[in-house]
Protein backbone atom coordinates (compact mmCIF):
# COMPACT_ATOMS: atom_id res chain seq x y z
CA UNK A 1 0.00 0.00 0.00
CA UNK A 2 2.64 2.47 0.75
CA UNK A 3 4.70 1.33 -1.92
CA UNK A 4 2.99 3.20 -4.65
CA UNK A 5 2.81 6.79 -2.62
CA UNK A 6 6.89 5.95 -2.28
CA UNK A 7 7.09 5.45 -6.09
CA UNK A 8 5.30 8.96 -6.49
CA UNK A 9 7.30 10.33 -4.20
CA UNK A 10 10.56 9.06 -5.64
CA UNK A 11 9.37 10.04 -8.71
CA UNK A 12 9.19 13.81 -8.17
CA UNK A 13 11.53 14.15 -5.45
CA UNK A 14 14.34 11.33 -6.11
CA UNK A 15 15.92 12.83 -9.50
CA UNK A 16 16.97 9.48 -10.53
CA UNK A 17 18.45 8.58 -14.06
CA UNK A 18 16.01 6.01 -14.70
CA UNK A 19 11.87 5.57 -14.92
CA UNK A 20 10.68 4.82 -11.21
CA UNK A 21 8.62 2.29 -13.28
CA UNK A 22 10.98 0.49 -14.51
CA UNK A 23 12.45 -0.81 -10.83
CA UNK A 24 12.14 -3.31 -8.66
CA UNK A 25 11.18 -2.73 -5.23
CA UNK A 26 14.57 -4.13 -4.23
CA UNK A 27 16.92 -2.41 -7.19
CA UNK A 28 19.88 -0.44 -5.80
CA UNK A 29 18.50 3.27 -5.93
CA UNK A 30 21.90 4.89 -5.79
CA UNK A 31 22.88 2.78 -9.19
CA UNK A 32 19.99 4.62 -10.32
CA UNK A 33 21.41 7.57 -9.80
CA UNK A 34 20.42 8.51 -6.06
CA UNK A 35 22.43 11.01 -4.71
CA UNK A 36 22.86 11.56 -0.72
CA UNK A 37 21.29 15.36 -1.41
CA UNK A 38 18.62 13.95 -3.20
CA UNK A 39 17.72 12.03 -0.34
CA UNK A 40 17.02 15.46 2.11
CA UNK A 41 13.86 16.09 -0.13
CA UNK A 42 12.95 12.87 -0.35
CA UNK A 43 13.07 12.24 3.54
CA UNK A 44 11.16 16.29 3.62
CA UNK A 45 8.35 14.59 1.02
CA UNK A 46 7.82 11.69 2.88
CA UNK A 47 7.72 13.44 5.76
CA UNK A 48 4.69 15.33 4.85
CA UNK A 49 3.22 12.75 2.94
CA UNK A 50 2.75 10.32 6.18
CA UNK A 51 3.28 12.48 8.95
CA UNK A 52 5.96 11.24 10.32
CA UNK A 53 9.18 12.14 11.79
CA UNK A 54 12.51 10.24 10.52
CA UNK A 55 14.55 9.79 13.84
CA UNK A 56 18.44 10.45 13.46
CA UNK A 57 19.21 6.51 13.92
CA UNK A 58 16.74 6.07 10.77
CA UNK A 59 18.72 8.52 8.73
CA UNK A 60 21.63 6.25 7.16
CA UNK A 61 22.48 5.41 3.48
CA UNK A 62 20.86 2.39 4.07
CA UNK A 63 17.52 4.05 5.00
CA UNK A 64 16.81 4.94 0.94
CA UNK A 65 18.68 2.70 -0.59
CA UNK A 66 15.62 0.92 -2.14
CA UNK A 67 11.86 1.10 -2.63
CA UNK A 68 11.68 -1.64 0.01
CA UNK A 69 13.82 -0.16 2.47
CA UNK A 70 11.71 3.18 2.40
CA UNK A 71 8.73 1.51 2.72
CA UNK A 72 10.00 -0.55 5.86
CA UNK A 73 10.89 2.57 7.43
CA UNK A 74 7.53 4.10 6.46
CA UNK A 75 5.52 1.19 7.87
CA UNK A 76 8.02 1.67 11.37
CA UNK A 77 7.31 5.18 11.28
CA UNK A 78 3.63 5.37 10.57
CA UNK A 79 2.78 2.25 12.85
CA UNK A 80 4.38 4.09 16.10
CA UNK B 1 37.83 1.41 5.04
CA UNK B 2 39.79 -0.95 7.24
CA UNK B 3 40.95 1.46 10.63
CA UNK B 4 43.56 3.19 10.35
CA UNK B 5 45.90 3.90 13.04
CA UNK B 6 49.04 5.70 11.47
CA UNK B 7 52.01 5.31 13.71
CA UNK B 8 52.79 9.06 13.10
CA UNK B 9 56.38 9.85 13.77
CA UNK B 10 57.16 10.40 17.06
CA UNK B 11 57.61 13.57 18.50
CA UNK B 12 61.45 14.38 18.47
CA UNK B 13 61.74 12.88 15.23
CA UNK B 14 58.66 15.05 14.10
CA UNK B 15 59.91 18.28 15.68
CA UNK B 16 63.85 17.41 13.90
CA UNK B 17 61.60 16.99 10.57
CA UNK B 18 59.82 20.63 11.18
CA UNK B 19 62.84 22.03 11.71
CA UNK B 20 64.22 20.92 8.16
CA UNK B 21 61.25 22.22 6.89
CA UNK B 22 61.84 25.41 8.26
CA UNK B 23 65.33 25.23 6.85
CA UNK B 24 64.39 24.66 3.50
CA UNK B 25 61.85 26.82 3.23
CA UNK B 26 63.90 29.47 3.96
CA UNK B 27 66.98 28.32 2.09
CA UNK B 28 64.99 27.62 -0.92
CA UNK B 29 60.69 27.75 -0.87
CA UNK B 30 61.30 31.61 0.46
CA UNK B 31 64.23 32.48 -2.34
CA UNK B 32 61.83 31.42 -4.93
CA UNK B 33 58.55 32.86 -3.85
CA UNK B 34 58.82 36.24 -5.66
CA UNK B 35 59.60 34.43 -9.14
CA UNK B 36 56.91 31.71 -8.59
CA UNK B 37 54.69 34.49 -8.02
CA UNK B 38 55.19 37.08 -10.34
CA UNK B 39 55.88 34.94 -13.60
CA UNK B 40 53.04 32.35 -12.28
CA UNK B 41 55.27 29.52 -12.78
CA UNK B 42 55.81 26.06 -11.04
CA UNK B 43 58.02 26.68 -8.25
CA UNK B 44 60.66 23.43 -9.27
CA UNK B 45 63.11 24.10 -6.76
CA UNK B 46 60.78 24.08 -3.94
CA UNK B 47 58.96 20.97 -4.75
CA UNK B 48 62.46 19.49 -5.54
CA UNK B 49 63.74 20.28 -2.05
CA UNK B 50 60.83 18.53 -0.61
CA UNK B 51 61.71 15.50 -2.71
CA UNK B 52 64.82 15.88 -1.23
CA UNK B 53 63.60 15.50 2.15
CA UNK B 54 61.21 12.50 1.11
CA UNK B 55 58.40 14.40 1.71
CA UNK B 56 56.26 13.74 -1.38
CA UNK B 57 55.96 9.82 0.55
CA UNK B 58 55.46 11.52 4.31
CA UNK B 59 51.63 9.57 4.42
CA UNK B 60 52.91 6.57 2.72
CA UNK B 61 52.84 3.84 5.67
CA UNK B 62 56.78 2.71 6.55
CA UNK B 63 55.57 -0.70 5.69
CA UNK B 64 55.71 0.56 2.21
CA UNK B 65 58.57 2.24 2.39
CA UNK B 66 56.57 5.76 3.68
CA UNK B 67 57.27 8.21 6.81
CA UNK B 68 54.19 6.67 8.00
CA UNK B 69 53.25 10.38 9.47
CA UNK B 70 49.50 11.00 10.84
CA UNK B 71 46.95 13.21 9.07
CA UNK B 72 48.04 15.61 12.35
CA UNK B 73 51.54 16.06 11.09
CA UNK B 74 50.78 16.48 7.36
CA UNK B 75 48.64 19.01 8.64
CA UNK B 76 51.63 20.44 10.52
CA UNK B 77 53.57 20.35 7.08
CA UNK B 78 51.07 21.90 5.13
CA UNK B 79 50.96 25.16 7.68
CA UNK B 80 54.48 25.43 7.84
CA UNK B 81 55.03 25.81 4.40
CA UNK B 82 51.95 28.09 3.98
CA UNK B 83 54.15 30.93 6.30
CA UNK B 84 56.71 30.50 3.30
CA UNK B 85 54.76 30.32 -0.24
CA UNK B 86 51.31 29.85 -0.50
CA UNK B 87 51.48 28.12 -3.94
CA UNK B 88 54.38 25.31 -2.86
CA UNK B 89 52.30 24.50 0.10
CA UNK B 90 48.89 23.86 -1.90
CA UNK B 91 50.59 22.20 -4.27
CA UNK B 92 52.29 20.09 -1.63
CA UNK B 93 48.61 19.87 0.31
CA UNK B 94 46.55 18.65 -3.07
CA UNK B 95 49.35 16.14 -3.74
CA UNK B 96 48.66 14.64 -0.26
CA UNK B 97 45.18 14.27 -0.98
CA UNK B 98 45.34 12.01 -3.43
CA UNK B 99 47.94 10.00 -1.48
CA UNK B 100 45.63 9.97 1.57
CA UNK B 101 42.78 8.47 -1.26
CA UNK B 102 45.42 5.88 -2.49
CA UNK B 103 46.95 5.16 1.61
CA UNK B 104 43.20 4.93 2.54
CA UNK B 105 41.22 2.91 0.00
CA UNK B 106 43.91 1.33 -2.50
CA UNK B 107 45.83 -0.84 -0.31
CA UNK B 108 43.66 -3.97 -0.84
CA UNK B 109 45.22 -3.53 -4.44
CA UNK B 110 49.13 -5.15 -5.09
CA UNK B 111 49.36 -2.67 -7.76
CA UNK B 112 48.27 0.21 -6.14
CA UNK B 113 50.56 -1.06 -2.96
CA UNK B 114 53.35 -1.18 -6.26
CA UNK B 115 52.25 2.25 -7.06
CA UNK B 116 52.94 3.67 -3.58
CA UNK B 117 56.06 1.86 -3.24
CA UNK B 118 57.82 3.70 -6.67
CA UNK B 119 56.08 6.88 -5.09
CA UNK B 120 58.73 6.42 -2.03
CA UNK B 121 61.69 5.57 -4.25
CA UNK B 122 61.15 8.57 -6.77
CA UNK B 123 58.81 10.95 -5.08
CA UNK B 124 56.56 10.90 -7.41
CA UNK B 125 53.87 14.01 -7.70
CA UNK B 126 50.23 13.37 -8.32
CA UNK B 127 47.92 16.22 -9.66
CA UNK B 128 43.77 15.68 -9.43
CA UNK B 129 41.27 15.92 -12.38
CA UNK B 130 37.88 16.06 -10.39
CA UNK B 131 36.37 19.36 -12.09
CA UNK B 132 35.02 18.62 -15.13
CA UNK B 133 33.68 21.12 -17.82
CA UNK B 134 30.15 20.87 -18.10
CA UNK B 135 29.89 20.38 -13.82
CA UNK B 136 31.00 23.14 -12.46
CA UNK B 137 32.76 22.79 -9.23
CA UNK B 138 29.74 19.90 -8.57
CA UNK B 139 32.16 16.97 -7.35
CA UNK B 140 29.98 14.12 -7.46
CA UNK B 141 29.00 14.41 -11.03
CA UNK B 142 30.40 13.53 -13.79
CA UNK B 143 30.22 13.52 -17.80
CA UNK B 144 32.78 11.44 -19.20
CA UNK B 145 33.11 7.73 -18.20
CA UNK B 146 35.73 5.09 -17.77
CA UNK B 147 35.90 2.47 -20.88
CA UNK B 148 37.23 -0.83 -19.56
CA UNK B 149 37.84 -3.73 -21.94
CA UNK B 150 40.17 -6.58 -21.44
CA UNK B 151 41.66 -5.23 -18.02
CA UNK B 152 42.52 -1.96 -19.93
CA UNK B 153 40.50 1.71 -19.80
CA UNK B 154 40.29 4.43 -21.28
CA UNK B 155 39.40 7.87 -20.57
CA UNK B 156 38.72 11.34 -21.80
CA UNK B 157 37.84 14.44 -19.31
CA UNK B 158 37.92 18.14 -20.39
CA UNK B 159 39.07 19.14 -17.48
CA UNK B 160 38.86 23.37 -16.17
CA UNK B 161 41.65 22.76 -13.90
CA UNK B 162 44.17 20.69 -12.73
CA UNK B 163 46.79 22.26 -10.47
CA UNK B 164 50.35 21.54 -11.80
CA UNK B 165 48.93 19.25 -14.19
CA UNK B 166 52.00 20.10 -16.27
CA UNK B 167 54.41 19.48 -13.53
CA UNK B 168 53.05 16.29 -12.39
CA UNK B 169 53.90 12.88 -12.49
CA UNK B 170 50.79 11.14 -12.58
CA UNK B 171 47.16 12.05 -12.28
CA UNK B 172 43.96 10.78 -10.36
CA UNK B 173 40.64 11.64 -12.16
CA UNK B 174 37.20 11.11 -11.18
CA UNK B 175 34.66 9.70 -13.77
CA UNK B 176 31.51 7.70 -14.73
CA UNK B 177 32.03 4.18 -13.81
CA UNK B 178 30.64 3.62 -17.14
CA UNK B 179 28.98 4.22 -20.59
CA UNK B 180 25.58 3.06 -18.90
CA UNK B 181 26.69 4.64 -15.47
CA UNK B 182 24.39 7.75 -14.00
CA UNK B 183 26.30 11.12 -13.36
CA UNK B 184 26.94 9.89 -9.52
CA UNK B 185 28.04 6.56 -10.10
CA UNK B 186 31.58 7.40 -10.12
CA UNK B 187 35.16 5.98 -10.09
CA UNK B 188 38.49 7.40 -9.15
CA UNK B 189 41.47 6.32 -11.88
CA UNK B 190 45.38 6.57 -11.27
CA UNK B 191 46.60 7.37 -14.58
CA UNK B 192 50.69 7.76 -15.25
CA UNK B 193 52.39 9.86 -17.00
CA UNK B 194 53.86 7.29 -19.75
CA UNK B 195 50.10 6.61 -20.60
CA UNK B 196 48.44 10.25 -20.70
CA UNK B 197 48.53 13.06 -23.00
CA UNK B 198 46.90 16.72 -21.70
CA UNK B 199 46.12 19.00 -24.21
CA UNK B 200 46.16 22.65 -23.22
CA UNK B 201 42.37 24.39 -23.13
CA UNK B 202 42.90 27.23 -21.01
CA UNK B 203 46.27 28.73 -18.49
CA UNK B 204 46.54 30.05 -15.13
CA UNK B 205 46.64 33.93 -15.02
CA UNK B 206 45.37 34.33 -11.23
CA UNK B 207 45.59 36.55 -8.58
CA UNK B 208 46.91 34.41 -6.11
CA UNK B 209 48.14 31.63 -6.07
CA UNK B 210 49.75 31.96 -9.17
CA UNK B 211 52.78 29.29 -8.34
CA UNK B 212 50.28 26.73 -9.02
CA UNK B 213 49.92 25.99 -12.39
CA UNK B 214 45.99 25.40 -12.77
CA UNK B 215 45.51 25.19 -16.49
CA UNK B 216 42.87 23.53 -17.66
CA UNK B 217 43.53 20.57 -19.92
CA UNK B 218 42.05 17.42 -21.78
CA UNK B 219 43.41 14.52 -20.10
CA UNK B 220 43.56 11.45 -22.54
CA UNK B 221 44.62 8.51 -20.67
CA UNK B 222 44.84 4.68 -20.89
CA UNK B 223 46.25 1.82 -18.78
CA UNK B 224 45.16 -0.97 -16.34
CA UNK B 225 42.11 -1.84 -14.67
CA UNK B 226 44.26 -2.50 -11.76
CA UNK B 227 44.24 1.58 -11.53
CA UNK B 228 41.04 2.02 -11.12
CA UNK B 229 40.17 2.34 -7.40
CA UNK B 230 37.64 -0.57 -6.23
CA UNK B 231 35.75 1.62 -3.83
CA UNK B 232 33.03 4.08 -5.15
CA UNK B 233 34.25 7.56 -5.35
CA UNK B 234 31.41 8.66 -2.92
CA UNK B 235 33.30 6.80 -0.46
CA UNK B 236 36.37 8.09 -1.00
CA UNK B 237 35.48 11.51 -1.26
CA UNK B 238 33.07 11.42 1.86
CA UNK B 239 36.31 9.45 3.83
CA UNK B 240 39.03 11.19 2.88
CA UNK B 241 38.88 13.54 -0.11
CA UNK B 242 36.81 15.67 1.39
CA UNK B 243 37.55 16.15 4.99
CA UNK B 244 41.30 15.91 4.25
CA UNK B 245 40.97 18.39 1.07
CA UNK B 246 39.94 20.80 4.12
CA UNK B 247 41.85 20.39 6.92
CA UNK B 248 45.14 20.49 4.69
CA UNK B 249 43.65 23.72 2.82
CA UNK B 250 42.63 25.44 6.55
CA UNK B 251 46.48 24.58 7.96
CA UNK B 252 48.04 26.30 4.73
CA UNK B 253 45.54 29.27 5.23
CA UNK B 254 46.41 28.97 9.18
CA UNK B 255 49.82 29.29 7.98
CA UNK B 256 49.70 32.20 5.37
CA UNK B 257 47.86 34.12 8.19
CA UNK B 258 50.29 32.96 11.09
CA UNK B 259 53.50 34.89 8.63
CA UNK B 260 50.83 37.97 8.10
CA UNK B 261 50.76 38.20 12.39
CA UNK B 262 54.01 37.68 12.38
CA UNK B 263 55.43 40.34 9.84
CA UNK B 264 52.45 42.76 11.78
CA UNK B 265 54.21 41.73 15.61
CA UNK B 266 57.26 42.74 13.66
CA UNK B 267 56.53 46.13 12.26
CA UNK B 268 54.58 46.56 15.93
CA UNK B 269 57.99 45.82 17.85
CA UNK B 270 59.67 48.61 15.65
CA UNK B 271 57.65 50.73 16.45
CA UNK B 272 57.68 50.01 19.70
CA UNK B 273 60.85 50.52 19.97
CA UNK B 274 61.12 54.01 18.52
CA UNK B 275 59.10 55.03 21.29
CA UNK B 276 59.41 52.30 24.31
CA UNK B 277 57.39 53.92 27.13
CA UNK B 278 54.05 54.69 24.86
CA UNK B 279 52.70 51.65 23.14
CA UNK B 280 51.73 52.30 19.69
CA UNK B 281 47.96 52.46 18.49
CA UNK B 282 49.01 49.50 16.55
CA UNK B 283 49.40 47.18 19.47
CA UNK B 284 45.84 47.18 20.13
CA UNK B 285 45.24 45.50 16.86
CA UNK B 286 48.26 43.36 16.80
CA UNK B 287 46.20 42.20 20.34
CA UNK B 288 42.74 42.02 18.22
CA UNK B 289 44.05 39.79 15.34
CA UNK B 290 46.27 37.72 17.64
CA UNK B 291 42.27 37.15 19.02
CA UNK B 292 41.25 36.62 15.76
CA UNK B 293 43.94 33.69 14.93
CA UNK B 294 43.82 31.56 17.50
CA UNK B 295 40.14 31.14 16.93
CA UNK B 296 41.26 29.61 13.49
CA UNK B 297 44.03 27.71 14.77
CA UNK B 298 42.15 26.04 17.63
CA UNK B 299 39.46 25.36 14.77
CA UNK B 300 41.51 23.75 12.72
CA UNK B 301 43.26 21.56 15.29
CA UNK B 302 39.65 20.36 16.65
CA UNK B 303 38.86 19.16 13.79
CA UNK B 304 41.95 17.28 12.47
CA UNK B 305 42.39 15.30 16.16
CA UNK B 306 39.26 14.18 15.58
CA UNK B 307 39.51 13.33 11.96
CA UNK B 308 42.60 11.12 13.14
CA UNK B 309 40.44 10.05 15.82
CA UNK B 310 37.85 8.97 13.20
CA UNK B 311 40.13 7.30 11.04
CA UNK B 312 41.82 5.13 13.86
CA UNK B 313 38.21 4.52 14.90
CA UNK B 314 36.75 2.93 11.07
CA UNK B 315 33.48 3.46 11.67
CA UNK B 316 31.66 4.07 8.36
CA UNK B 317 28.57 5.35 9.66
CA UNK B 318 30.03 8.37 11.07
CA UNK B 319 31.62 9.30 7.22
CA UNK B 320 28.54 9.09 5.83
CA UNK B 321 26.64 11.41 7.84
CA UNK B 322 25.53 14.62 7.13
CA UNK B 323 27.08 15.80 10.79
CA UNK B 324 30.32 15.20 9.53
CA UNK B 325 30.18 16.55 6.12
CA UNK B 326 28.14 20.00 7.72
CA UNK B 327 30.98 20.29 10.20
CA UNK B 328 34.16 19.65 7.67
CA UNK B 329 32.35 22.59 5.54
CA UNK B 330 31.65 24.41 8.32
CA UNK B 331 35.86 24.15 8.47
CA UNK B 332 35.93 24.97 5.25
CA UNK B 333 34.19 28.05 5.16
CA UNK B 334 35.47 29.45 8.35
CA UNK B 335 38.97 29.54 7.61
CA UNK B 336 38.45 30.54 4.35
CA UNK B 337 36.70 34.04 5.47
CA UNK B 338 39.02 33.72 8.21
CA UNK B 339 42.23 34.37 6.44
CA UNK B 340 40.79 37.50 4.58
CA UNK B 341 40.22 39.19 7.76
CA UNK B 342 43.59 38.08 9.80
CA UNK B 343 45.46 39.19 6.57
CA UNK B 344 43.70 42.06 5.80
CA UNK B 345 44.31 43.45 9.72
CA UNK B 346 47.83 42.38 9.43
CA UNK B 347 48.20 44.74 6.67
CA UNK B 348 46.54 47.49 8.32
CA UNK B 349 48.95 47.02 10.95
CA UNK B 350 51.76 47.28 8.78
CA UNK B 351 50.18 50.25 6.81
CA UNK B 352 52.11 51.53 3.74
CA UNK B 353 55.28 48.48 4.29
CA UNK B 354 52.87 45.99 4.27
CA UNK B 355 51.07 47.60 1.38
CA UNK B 356 54.51 47.33 -1.13
CA UNK B 357 56.12 44.86 -2.97
CA UNK B 358 59.28 45.46 -2.02
CA UNK B 359 59.50 45.77 1.56
CA UNK B 360 60.48 43.11 4.45
CA UNK B 361 56.68 43.78 5.55
CA UNK B 362 55.14 43.26 2.12
CA UNK B 363 51.63 41.52 2.52
CA UNK B 364 51.06 41.51 -1.10
CA UNK B 365 51.24 37.86 -1.96
CA UNK B 366 49.37 36.68 1.36
CA UNK B 367 47.02 38.75 0.89
CA UNK B 368 46.61 37.66 -2.89
CA UNK B 369 46.44 34.41 -1.86
CA UNK B 370 43.99 34.51 0.54
CA UNK B 371 41.68 35.44 -1.45
CA UNK B 372 41.74 32.22 -3.36
CA UNK B 373 40.56 30.51 -0.09
CA UNK B 374 36.96 31.46 -0.95
CA UNK B 375 36.42 30.47 -4.14
CA UNK B 376 38.37 26.66 -4.58
CA UNK B 377 35.33 25.67 -4.01
CA UNK B 378 33.05 28.21 -4.06
CA UNK B 379 31.72 28.95 -0.93
CA UNK B 380 28.36 30.10 -2.32
CA UNK B 381 28.14 26.15 -3.34
CA UNK B 382 28.89 25.13 0.07
CA UNK B 383 26.70 26.99 2.35
CA UNK B 384 23.79 25.51 0.07
CA UNK B 385 24.47 22.04 0.31
CA UNK B 386 25.39 22.80 4.39
CA UNK B 387 21.59 24.55 4.02
CA UNK B 388 20.06 21.22 2.46
CA UNK B 389 21.87 19.08 4.87
CA UNK B 390 20.81 21.01 7.92
CA UNK B 391 16.94 20.27 6.98
CA UNK B 392 17.94 16.64 8.19
CA UNK B 393 20.07 17.23 11.51
CA UNK B 394 18.12 17.43 14.98
CA UNK B 395 19.83 19.46 18.26
CA UNK B 396 23.28 19.99 17.66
Amino acid sequence: MYADKVRDILTQHGRLSSPVDQLQDTSDLYNAGLTSLATVGLMLALEDQFNIEFPDNMLSRKTFASIEFIVDAVQKLVDK
Amino acid sequence: MQPLRQQGAATEDFSRLLDRVHEISRDVVMASARDVDRDARFPSEGIGALKELKLLSAYVPSELGGMGLDVVQIAKICEVLGQYDGSVAMIYAMHQIQVACLVHHGLGSSDLRTYLQQLVQQQRLIASATTEVGTGGDLRSSVCAIDIREGRFQLVKKAPVISYGAHADDIMATCRRSVDAPASDQVMVLARKDSYTLEPISGWDTLGFRGTCSSGFVLTASGSAEQVLAIPFAEILSQTMHPYSHIVWGSLWLGIATDAVNHARGFVREEARRNPSIPPTSSLRLAEVSSVLQGMRNNIAVAVTDYRRMLADGQHDVFSGFGFAIRTNNLKLASSTLIVDIVSRALLICGISGYRNDSRFSLCRHLRDAYGAALMVNNDRIMNHNATMLLTQREG
